[in-house]
């Protein structure tokens, strides 16, 4: 079961600033697990998301070496109060997790 | 001996693989830009890696903002901020040179996002953080170098 995305949504001006927390192992496959020193095997979000009122603003393809929950910043121009920012990924194991949250109000 | 079973069998194999290639040819050509490059991120090192995401010749660039510390006690979250300042952005690619995979990701700048990135990576041991931009086709690049205490590869 996928763990949760966090998101906060500021607007300044036209500009909708976006921070993304996204709960997820990122495991290199170089880790090994403390307890059987079992090598844990290599876990990790591929590609990304960000949509404006459903449409593609941003597509991101990731390696394992993006940090575990991984954090992710970025802006979009054109936004408005009440606009729909979404987010979306897919890992190697074909797991997948989407959030969506609103712009509010500048300020 | 009856081969035609056999000989069935390999002209299905042969009209599949023809219509495989019909549809990769027919596949838009927008889609590419969004498409996980395996080649480029199992490359084992920066030049193979740079190879097979198509960079070939960046030119350094002082137009790429780069914002990260000069010592990352941490290897396994290291901040990095990147302002591209190059007009036409349309993707901006991390590579940590001395990784045991040196290509990290890459994001694409659709309509109205700008050409802006924070995010937070792994890095195995002190190395220069390279960071290339594609703009209208052509490629720019900085370089900044990252002094790693405690290397995060195995987290």
């Amino acid at each position: 079961m996928a763990e949760p995305i966090r998101m906060r949504v500021k607007l300044e001006g036209d500009v909708a600033d976006v921070r993304v927390l996204i709960g997820h192992p990122m495991e290199t496959g170089l880790r090994k697990d403390p307890k059987t020193g079992e090598p844990v095997p290599l876990h990790f979000i591929k590609s990304v998301t960000a949509t404006l009122n459903g449409k593609a603003v941003l597509t991101a393809q990731w390696s394992q070496a993006v940090s575990r929950n991984p954090y992710m910043q970025f802006r979009i121009k054109g936004a408005k109060a009440d606009d729909e920012v979404g987010i979306e990924w897919v890992d190697n194991r074909g797991e997948s997790n989407r959030a969506r949250a609103k712009v509010p109000a500048a300020g | 001996m009856n081969t035609e079973p056999n000989r069935r069998s390999s002209r299905r194999s042969f009209l599949a693989l023809f219509a495989a290639l019909l549809a990769a040819a027919l596949r838009p050509l927008q889609t590419w830009a969004g498409e996980w490059n395996k080649a480029a991120f199992d490359a084992r090192n920066v030049q193979e890696a740079l190879k097979s995401a198509g960079i070939l010749n960046p030119a350094a660039s002082g137009d790429i903002v780069i914002k990260a510390p000069e010592i990352a006690e941490n290897g396994a979250q290291v901040p990095v901020d990147i302002l591209s300042k190059v007009p036409g952005t349309d993707t901006v690619y991390i590579f940590v040179d001395r990784n045991p995979q040196p290509f990290v990701g890459s994001f694409d700048f659709l309509d109205g996002a700008e050409p802006f990135i924070s995010t937070r990576i792994k890095m195995g041991e002190t190395s220069n953080l390279r960071v290339v931009v594609r703009a209208g086709g052509r490629h720019h690049m900085a370089t900044r170098e990252i002094k790693v205490t405690i290397g995060g590869c195995g987290a």
